[in-house]
Formats: structure tokens, C-alpha cells, sequence
């Protein structure tokens, strides 16, 4: 059975219905990208998948385990699913290093101690272990992002989801945590939901193109990019790659 | 003088307690639980003061509680400072953005966790200035409850004014007095505020872009 | 059977309490005219004038922010006596809540007048107007929505202080049920909570009522700055 299953994902606001039967499966270490026109569910599916905002239809599946029964320890599951805010959600009273830690701690019930070495790991992983005792007000974008990302990190998930991560960053920040993000593929899952179609290419093990609730097409980077299917995929990599430009 | 002290400390902590309890069920508990906290807060709000001491010293004992001065003042003003503490609180808990619980909820914090870990401590600091007025307040209120003959400094001026008619005097002295307790209140709330300041964490100052 | 007597000295009483119900809108009514005159004069002359008037009307809010109204009302009516001028206890009443209010209302109109942009009073100086009229045209009117919420609010803030009037001797509603219940002892709880019923009514229609008033007096993007 594959890591993450996704089956008849259907989602609707009020009289909107955003999602109408999203389907598709992860495996382990795999890097998938969305992509899209703004308002066709994407940041939904992913909110969906971690329950944050349950779906109406559909099931999800994590490890064998189907989350979206009512039955099952949400807040376990959780901790194996990692999120990526676009704008961040850092614990604004407490530092980086605190941010970080304080999962292990409340959560995965670590010492203190040993909360704080991990801590420490990943801010190292990120490169911000000088930011360590900086509250989030005194940092930049970028930088918040990337302790958004030990955050996440430090719970050890099996699948790391991220909610347009870039998108409410300065260009010139982009690229530290694109790069951040770069260094973990292949080593923890990765669904991402982006614009940077640079990202997308490179790194992105397969692409799913979504379009008015539905999942229009996907393939491996090598395939959207020069034999999309759907003409609309096309039109869109076609328009999308010229304003973000290739990488 | 130490009963205006004793009054507004212990109805401003009692108040504390009733206030987190109200607000945190309105905001985060069931339609009922949160329905029976809104018609605390309205009905507390929305009736004066006094009219709840006279309740409680007045009209309970016709349903057998009968409470002296003191306590009928205390469990007052406690009840009352709670109804009005929890507005501020629910203020300040609103004015968190819904993203920290979302992140919280993700790491796999429990509603309670993120509730203790996450939301509680930002927003008891951006309710420190509205908490601190309510002390002030609670503080002159406590005269109040010379009405229902608690001897406070209000009441003590009372006796011994009306002993030798010299109010002027007496009341000026305590209108001094309470000026300048609630100057020295402000001071330390200030100061302290200041030591425990966090960078980010307070009530946002809007800048508006200047006309030019 | 207990109750049931209760609720007819209720009855029986209810035109004494409505008589000092009267008294107390009377009150609030006039207190809070006098003090929002008072006020606006005030919040303008803070925000506006040269030193040394702000720094004195500074003073006057720190003042009767300070003191308790209970005092302040206790000063007024027997610190008069004491200097030989008996006035009646309601006109004390109406100065000693007036004085109050004044403190507090003068800091609503400038959270107020500090939301209107800077820049609106020099455009209207250029434009060739008097500061009376800059004033009567322009800021006044905006300041005056602006401060809809927070004035509505001392509004019922100065009703629920009639109350405490009590204690010098004005026959307003409290008054009224407390003489009814010195009478019959028995009645004491029915009579306040009724008393604290119309409260509330009154409370809760005055906020309704100002809340529709914001609403239809609203215009968009005019709003007022959090700032405290």
C-alpha cells in the first residue's frame, strides 16, 4: 500500500464545491508538486489531508491507516504529517529555537534537554542556529519560512505538506528557502503546492496540474513540460513559465 | 485602607479566573456552553454594580444565603470584574491570528495544548493594557461597597467626616489618596510590562499612509 | 405562596419605581449632554491648542479618572454643605457624574479625532476655511462618527453609575426600590431583580439603538484606528 492515499476528495463552501473527486497516492521520499490557477483548491486539498478542514466526501489514507475516520487520534496522525504555512503561523511568543522545540516537547512528550538539542539540529539543518534565540518579529521572511520548515521537520513526519511556501516572500528571499526545500527531497515526502515552476522541474518527482476542482492531468516534470496531454496544461505551462521564468 | 487593598486583589484574581473561564468557553466551547457564557458576560455588563450587591447582600438571604458586608462586597465585585475581564480577554483572544491554531493544531497539539502553549500567552499579553485598566477600576469601584456598609477607606472617611462635618478635608484627602495609588498602580504595570515585553507581541499601532 | 406575595408588592410598587426610574434617565440624560459638550470642547482643545491648554485639560482627565465617583459625589454634596451652599442632591448628582464623564469622554473624542487623518485639517485651512470652521465642517463631523462605539458605550456606563447616587440621597430608581424593600423585607429579592431587569433593558436598547445609528451613519474606509 502506498505511504499516502488519497480517494474522491470532495470539498465544498456553501454553495461553492471547490474539490470534486481528488485522487492520487504518494510513496515514501516522493516529491510531488501542484499546480494551478489560483482558487482551484489546491491549499483546500491540502488542509483536507491533514483534517484541518475535512473533506465533505473521500477518504485519506496514511500508513495504512484511514484518518479520515472519525475514529482515529487525529493528533497522532498529525504528527506525521508536516505543514508549511504560506504565512508561516510561527509561535510568535516564543524564539526560533522554542518555535522548533516546542512539538517534541508538549507533544512528543521529549525532555527538555533533549528537545533542545533536536532543536538545535534542524535550525542547523536550515541554516539558522545563529537565529536561534530571535523571536519571529525580528526576522525576515525567509528566515521564518525556513524555522517553519525545522518545525516541521523536528517531528519526524512521513510526509511534509507545504501551502505555497514562497508565495508571500520578496524574490530576492525565495530562493534560500527553495533551497532549503531542494536539500529534502528524496529524504522525507514532499507534496507541495507552488508557483515556482523552477522548483517544479527540477525537483518535483511528478507534477499533478489541477484545474476547476479536479485533477487535469500529472506526469513527471520531463512529460508536462514538453508533451502535456491537455491542451489547457499546455496553455497554462506555457503562460505560467514565462512569468516566473524558467530555471 | 487594607480592605480596599484585600477587596480589589482578590476580586481582581477571582475576576482573572471567572473572566478565562467565560471567555475561553464562549470562544472555543460548544453552542451551549457558549450561550450560557455570553449571558453571564451581558447580564453582569449590562446591570450596574451595585444593584448586584444589593442582590447578593439583599435579596439572597430570602433564599436562605445570607452573607455579611464583606462577603457579599467580595463575591460582587469578583462576579462582576469576571463578566468585564472576559470581554477584554475574548478581545485579545480574537485578535490572534487563526493561523497560529492551525499551526499548533498541526503539530499535533490538542485543542487544550494549543489553547495553554499557543494562544493563552499572546493573548494575555496583548491584554495586559485593558487588564490594567480594569485594575484601576476595580479599585475605585471598591468604594462602592460602602453602600453596603463594608468599612473601607470610603466608609471610614464617611464616620469620621460625619462626626465632625469636616467632608472637605477628610474626602479631599481621600480623593488624594486614591489619585495617588492609582498613579503608583499604572507605574508598576508599566514598568513590568516593559520587562516582560516580547518584540512583535502587542497591540498592533496601524499606520495609516500620510496625505500629502 | 411566598413568591406569589413577592410579585404583589411588585406590583403595588411599580408606579414608585417608575417614578424613579424617571429620575434616573433624567439623570443620565442630562449628565451625559452636559458632559459630551464638555468633552468635545476639551478633546479639541487637547488635540489642537497650544500648550498650556492641553497640559491643563491632561491634568483634569488624570484627575476625575482617579477618583472614584462615590467620593467625588460625597465631596461635591457635603463639601458644599460644609461651606455653607446647600444645593439639591440631584443637581449634585448631575455635576459629580458629569464631571466624570467629562474625563472619560474627552479620551473617546480623541481616540476619535486621532483617527481622522492628518492631513484633512490642512487641506481645509487651504482652502481658505477659519479654524472655527474647519472645525464645524470637517473634523467635528467625522469625530463624531468615529466615536459612535466608544460614546455609546459611557453612555450606558453613566446610567449604570446613576446607581451609586444612592448614597446622597437622589430618589432615583435604586432609591425607590430601596425604600419598597426597607417596607417589606420579603420582597427584596423580586424587587431588584426586577430593578436589574430594567437595567438591562435599558442597557441593551441603548446599545441596539446606537448600533443602528452607526450603521446607517457609517461610511466605508472611515474607521477607527486601533491604536490605545
Amino acid at each position: 500500500m502506498s505511504m499516502l492515499k488519497v480517494e474522491n476528495i470532495y470539498k465544498s463552501y456553501g454553495s461553492c464545491e471547490v474539490l470534486k473527486g481528488i485522487s492520487f497516492s504518494m510513496e515514501q521520499h516522493e516529491t510531488k508538486v501542484i499546480i494551478g490557477t489560483s482558487g482551484t483548491g489546491k491549499s483546500t486539498l491540502l488542509k483536507c489531508i491533514n483534517q484541518l478542514d475535512p473533506p465533505d466526501k473521500g477518504k485519506v489514507w496514511l500508513e495504512g491507516k484511514e484518518i479520515t475516520n472519525p475514529k482515529t487520534d487525529i493528533n497522532k496522525i498529525r504528527q506525521k504529517i508536516g505543514f508549511v504555512f504560506q504565512d508561516f503561523n510561527l509561535f510568535n511568543h516564543l524564539t526560533a529555537l522554542k518555535n522548533v522545540s516546542i512539538g517534541l516537547e508538549k507533544v512528543k512528550k521529549l525532555e527538555k534537554e533533549k528537545a533542545q538539542e533536536r532543536a538545535i539540529k534542524e535550525l542547523q539543518r536550515v541554516g539558522l542556529e545563529k537565529q536561534a534565540q530571535q523571536y519571529p518579529a525580528q526576522l525576515s521572511g525567509g528566515q521564518k519560512q525556513r524555522v517553519g520548515i525545522a518545525r516541521a521537520l523536528a517531528m519526524d513526519p512521513s510526509i511534509i505538506l507545504f501551502d505555497e511556501p514562497t508565495s508571500a516572500l520578496d524574490p530576492e528571499l525565495i530562493g534560500d528557502v527553495l533551497d532549503v526545500m531542494k536539500s529534502l527531497a528524496g529524504e522525507v515526502a514532499m507534496l507541495v503546492v507552488t508557483h515556482e515552476m523552477g522548483f517544479a522541474r527540477n525537483v518535483a518527482d511528478e507534477i499533478i496540474f489541477m484545474e476547476g476542482g479536479i485533477i487535469l492531468e500529472s506526469g513527471p516534470p520531463k512529460q508536462m513540460f514538453k508533451n502535456p496531454k491537455m491542451e489547457r496544461t499546455k496553455q497554462f505551462l506555457g503562460k505560467i513559465s514565462t512569468l516566473y521564468g524558467k530555471e | 485602607m487594607s480592605v480596599t487593598f484585600l477587596l480589589t486583589i482578590f476580586s481582581i484574581i477571582v475576576g482573572f479566573i471567572i473572566g478565562i473561564s467565560l471567555s475561553l468557553g464562549r470562544v472555543y466551547g460548544n453552542k451551549i456552553i457558549s450561550i450560557i457564557c455570553i449571558g453571564y458576560i451581558e447580564i453582569f455588563r449590562g446591570t450596574p454594580l451595585l444593584v448586584q450587591l444589593f442582590i447578593i447582600y439583599f435579596g439572597l438571604p430570602a433564599v436562605g444565603i445570607a452573607l455579611s458586608p464583606l462577603h457579599s462586597a467580595l463575591l460582587g465585585l469578583s462576579l462582576n470584574s469576571g463578566a468585564y475581564q472576559a470581554e477584554y480577554l475574548r478581545g485579545s483572544i480574537q485578535a490572534i491570528p487563526s493561523g497560529q491554531m492551525s499551526a499548533a493544531r498541526t503539530l499535533g497539539m490538542t485543542k487544550m495544548q494549543s489553547i495553554k502553549n499557543v494562544i493563552l500567552p499572546q493573548s494575555l499579553r496583548i491584554s495586559i493594557p485593558a487588564w490594567s485598566n480594569e485594575l484601576i477600576y476595580l479599585f475605585k469601584y471598591t468604594s462602592i461597597v460602602s453602600i453596603i456598609q463594608v468599612s473601607e477607606l470610603t466608609k471610614e472617611g464617611e464616620l469620621i467626616a460625619s462626626r465632625n462635618f469636616r467632608y472637605i478635608e477628610i474626602f479631599l484627602i481621600i480623593a488624594l489618596i486614591y489619585l495617588i495609588f492609582t498613579f503608583i498602580i499604572t507605574e508598576i504595570i508599566d514598568r513590568v510590562t516593559k520587562k516582560m515585553s516580547i518584540p512583535g507581541i502587542g497591540l498592533q499601532i496601524k499606520t495609516r499612509p500620510k496625505l500629502s | 405562596m411566598f413568591v406569589t406575595l413577592a410579585f404583589d408588592i411588585l406590583l403595588e410598587s411599580f408606579p414608585q419605581l417608575m417614578k424613579g426610574l424617571s429620575v434616573t434617565i433624567g439623570l443620565t440624560l442630562i449628565s451625559v449632554f452636559i458632559a459630551s459638550i464638555l468633552a468635545i470642547f476639551m478633546a479639541i482643545g487637547r488635540s489642537y491648542s497650544r500648550q498650556p491648554i492641553p497640559f491643563f485639560i491632561l491634568i483634569y482627565e488624570k484627575v476625575f479618572r482617579g477618583i472614584p465617583l462615590l467620593v467625588l459625589f460625597i465631596l461635591i454634596y457635603f463639601g458644599l454643605a460644609q461651606a455653607g451652599i446647600i444645593i439639591d442632591v440631584f443637581i449634585a448628582a448631575v455635576i459629580g457624574l458629569a464631571l466624570h464623564s467629562t474625563a472619560y469622554q474627552i479620551q473617546i473624542f480623541r481616540s476619535a479625532i486621532n483617527s481622522i487623518p492628518e492631513g484633512q485639517f490642512i487641506a481645509a485651512r487651504s482652502l481658505g476655511m477659519s479654524n472655527f470652521n474647519v472645525m464645524r465642517y470637517i473634523i467635528i463631523p467625522q469625530m463624531l462618527r468615529l466615536s459612535i462605539p466608544g460614546w455609546s458605550n459611557e453612555f450606558t456606563i453613566v446610567l449604570k453609575d446613576t446607581s451609586i447616587t444612592i448614597a446622597i440621597g437622589v430618589i432615583d430608581l435604586m432609591r425607590q426600590g430601596r425604600y419598597i424593600i426597607v417596607r417589606e423585607p420579603n420582597s427584596a429579592l423580586v424587587i431588584l431583580l426586577f430593578i436589574a431587569f430594567i437595567y438591562f433593558i435599558l442597557v441593551f436598547s441603548i446599545n441596539q439603538g446606537l448600533s443602528y445609528l452607526e450603521k446607517r451613519y457609517k461610511i466605508s474606509g472611515l474607521e477607527v484606528n486601533t491604536a490605545r
